[in-house]
């Protein structure tokens, strides 16, 4: 059975039109496997382009070049190419992502944030809350907090919502773009477990992590990301 | 007065009475559509009825003989002035009797006398389009009409429940002629509607200053709009008529003095001259009667 | 996810004289997704829109919708009478004023009814439960069911046009603008709305709005028109966080920050 995610040869630039056209190259011959059950972690300094690798794998991103294929149920997408329904479908069913920031949208609480990837994939949404709750609950986030929209939270206490939005599916492959950056020792802790069951579980992650004490626990392999780096600087 | 020179039987010269039949016709072969036709300038003001007197100059014959109602009497302006018209420029009979009557023209009434095989009678329309009231675009109510979209008219109806916790439209009620066109009975009282239905008189209706013409042949199928929960009714009235004691007919209230004194009596005079003269004599009739 | 389109275009060309109002777009929706039409006043969007809700006929190109039954019609061949039904009964059409998708005469109840005595419905008592259950689910008072819409705030307004639209259960809704000309706050509950709304009733959409966070909130998939062509389409957030197209950068970078 082949690995849930391969990515080969992916390259990345920005072309700033309104500079000029100039051109600033991200990455460039990307290649990175994650198997079932493993979580690998890109390191490098900030600015190495781990974000925007995390970024391409989720199809935010375009692609210049290469491949990134998906497998699941036995069947292989390449992302790279993928149609927007294709990427669509990905995200509902295969990829999940846990960004950096939370993208807030006005009057949905912060309960339903995190039930909706399991509403929209069609679960009861009476079951869906409960398991949100459980969720909010291991990631003691006070109750007060539960009905309101999570816009007006603490940088903590959002980025806990946004863990909860990501981690209440089964998606096979998980992205996660700096987790547990604003958040205390204690809840760090249920993190790196929730990672760890998302492990045992089969969950292919790939993740960013700064603090060293969370990547020391979860991370299988480490992929230094500067190995990426392109070839030359654009003129 | 000797012969009138001056003007062609019926006011209308020849060729514009052909063009009025035209549609008359047309309105005959598609109940309840209304047909554009070219209106004339008549001597008489819009709002006397100026289309109903164009169809029916177009219609009448020398043998004919004439009724003209307004408000189902005989007696008043409207109706005497369109009547003394006609006489001078025909010289027709004309009666008061809706049984004797060929031709019927009327302003917002059915004679209460039941209409029979051969009758025509023509009625005097403001306004002609029924669904004027929520769409002022004639372009989007002509297409309304081709296609048969008349969610619209219940609109109206809702309207009135909403309001008025009941179909509160009591004139000009909108009308389903033949399964297809709907259409405007102009200002009759929804009482009146029920005639409408399988009559054996032909009906035609002129509409002078919106120039248009339209028809309910003899023995169609003219049904009032209505709700399923809120099916149409006419209005009762809970006395009969003061002065004929008639039943089942629809009555005009009358003022009687400073003292607010009222009297209900048949809207229809004729109808009422014809049951008295019988020897019906109604409540107020016999006090009358008593006091001479 | 549905993998048979539900409307089709190809080539939409809509010319006006020498001007050219859209060009050669081409479009593929499918049920439940909802499609952002972005770009600049004059860009063509609403020309688009309008050609593809069958209400200004292409200058060329075709547009096929999937009926009900699963038939794939082409909507400027069939009849006056077909294509009016379906704009009444299969799609909604939400104008950015909503005294051009209302009628301003007649009450809140009528104006929610009106689709449903369209389509036959002649029980008082069945159009008026109904009505009151569209005007809670956009939240308006049920008790100004009664009420004509020029008694309304915009933003009622608002909502009562999509609870109008929305009553026959379309499955295609166009949107003008909906949210223009509403301040921000009353923006905020229309958006979350509509997107609930939408997302409840499985509706395709197509929303032409100048307002990137607009485009941001509501669609998954969004085109940028520019002088009347498509020059950028792909997944709304990779449109917006990595646009490529010289113009789109412009808009994206144009955003006021909060």
């Amino acid at each position: 059975m082949s690995d849930p995610l391969v990515v080969s040869g992916v390259a990345k630039s920005f072309t700033m039109h309104l500079r000029g056209g100039l051109r600033l190259p991200v990455v460039d011959n990307v290649s990175v496997r994650v198997a079932r059950g493993e979580c690998v972690v890109l390191g490098g300094p900030s600015g190495a382009g781990k974000s925007s690798i995390l970024k391409m794998l989720y199809g935010n991103y375009a692609v210049d070049g290469g491949e990134i294929l998906v497998t699941h149920d036995g069947e292989t997408v390449d992302l790279a190419r993928a149609s927007p329904r294709q990427v669509l479908q990905l995200r509902r069913n295969v990829i999940g992502y846990v960004s950096q920031f939370l993208r807030t949208v006005p009057r949905v609480s912060a309960l339903d944030v995190v039930a909706e990837p399991l509403i929209a994939r069609g679960h009861d949404a009476e079951a869906s809350r409960q398991q949100a709750s459980a969720l909010l609950d291991r990631l003691n986030l006070p109750h007060a907090l539960w009905s309101l929209p999570p816009a007006t939270f603490s940088g903590g206490e959002q980025q806990r919502v946004n863990i909860a939005r990501g981690f209440i599916t089964e998606h096979p492959v998980l992205l996660l773009d700096e987790p547990t950056a604003s958040l205390d020792a204690q809840n760090r802790r249920v993190v790196i477990a929730m990672i760890d069951e998302k492990k045992r579980a089969g969950t292919a992650l790939l993740g960013i992590f700064h603090d060293e004490e969370v990547r020391e626990a979860v991370a299988d392999r480490i992929i230094d990301v500067t190995a990426f780096r392109p070839a030359r600087e654009a003129a | 007065m000797t012969g009138e020179p001056f003007y062609n039987f019926a006011y209308l010269d020849e060729q514009t009475k052909r063009m009025i039949r035209r549609a008359i016709l047309k309105a005959i072969a598609i109940p309840g559509y209304q047909v554009p036709f070219a209106s004339r300038e008549m001597p008489m003001p819009y709002g006397w009825g100026t289309g109903g007197v164009q169809v029916t100059a177009a219609i009448i014959g020398r043998d004919d003989v004439l009724k003209v109602i307004d408000q189902g009497a005989d007696d008043t302006t409207n109706a005497v002035s369109i009547r003394a018209f006609f006489q001078k420029v025909t010289n027709v009979a004309v009666t008061t009797d809706t049984g004797a009557a060929t031709i019927i023209q009327t302003r917002h009434r059915i004679p209460e006398h039941p209409l029979i095989d051969g009758q025509i009678i023509v009625y005097q329309v403001p306004i002609p389009e029924p669904l004027r009231f929520l769409e002022p675009r004639e372009t989007e109510t002509r297409t309304m009409h081709a296609l048969e979209e008349y969610g619209l008219m219940h609109v109206k109806l809702y309207e009135d429940i909403a309001r008025h916790g009941e179909i509160a439209t009591t004139y000009a009620y909108p009308v389903k002629v033949e399964g297809r066109y709907v259409m405007d009975p102009s200002p009759t009282p929804k009482f009146d509607n029920p005639k409408m239905h399988m009559s054996p008189a032909l009906q035609l209706f002129g509409a002078g200053r919106e120039r248009r013409i339209y028809a309910i042949p003899p023995y169609s199928d003219v049904v009032s709009l209505d709700f399923d929960d809120h099916p149409f009714t006419v209005q009762r009235f809970d006395k009969p008529c003061a002065l004929c004691g008639g039943d089942d007919v629809y009555l005009d209230e009358v003022i009687m003095d400073d003292r607010g004194t009222r009297m209900f009596v048949c809207s229809d005079t004729a109808h009422c001259d014809g049951r008295r003269s019988e020897g019906h004599v109604g409540k107020q009739a016999a006090v009358e009667e008593a006091r001479r | 996810m549905s993998d048979q389109p539900l409307m089709t275009a190809r080539g939409v060309t809509k010319i006006y004289g020498e001007r050219i109002g859209c060009e050669a777009v081409d479009l593929d929706i499918y049920p439940g997704e909802i499609v952002a039409i972005v770009g600049e006043s004059g860009s063509g969007k609403t020309t688009l829109l309008n050609c593809l809700s069958a209400r200004l006929a292409p200058s060329a190109g075709s547009i096929y919708y999937r009926m009900r039954d699963g038939r794939l019609q082409d909507l400027y061949a069939m009849g006056e009478a077909e294509r009016r039904f379906l704009m009444r009964t299969d799609w909604g059409f939400v104008h950015q004023n909503p005294a051009d998708g209302l009628r301003m005469g007649v009450s809140a109840g009528a104006n929610v009814g009106e689709r449903l005595m369209a389509v036959g419905e002649r029980h008082y008592g069945r159009i008026r439960d109904t009505a009151l259950d569209w005007l809670e689910r956009v939240e308006i008072s049920t008790d100004r069911i009664d009420d004509r819409p020029n008694a309304f705030s915009g933003g009622m307004r608002q909502r009562l046009q999509i609870a109008r639209n929305l009553v026959t259960g379309p499955r295609l809704v166009f949107m003008d603008e909906p949210t223009g000309g509403l301040d921000v706050s009353v923006q905020a509950r229309l958006l979350d709305l509509l997107r609930g709304l939408v997302g409840e009733l499985g509706l395709a959409a197509i929303v032409v709005t100048h307002d990137l966070a607009v485009a941001r909130l509501l669609s998954q998939r969004i085109m940028v028109m520019k002088d009347g062509r498509v020059i950028e389409h792909g997944l709304t957030d990779r449109v917006l966080d990595d646009p490529r197209e010289p113009y789109t950068q412009l808009l994206v970078s144009s955003i006021l920050q909060v």
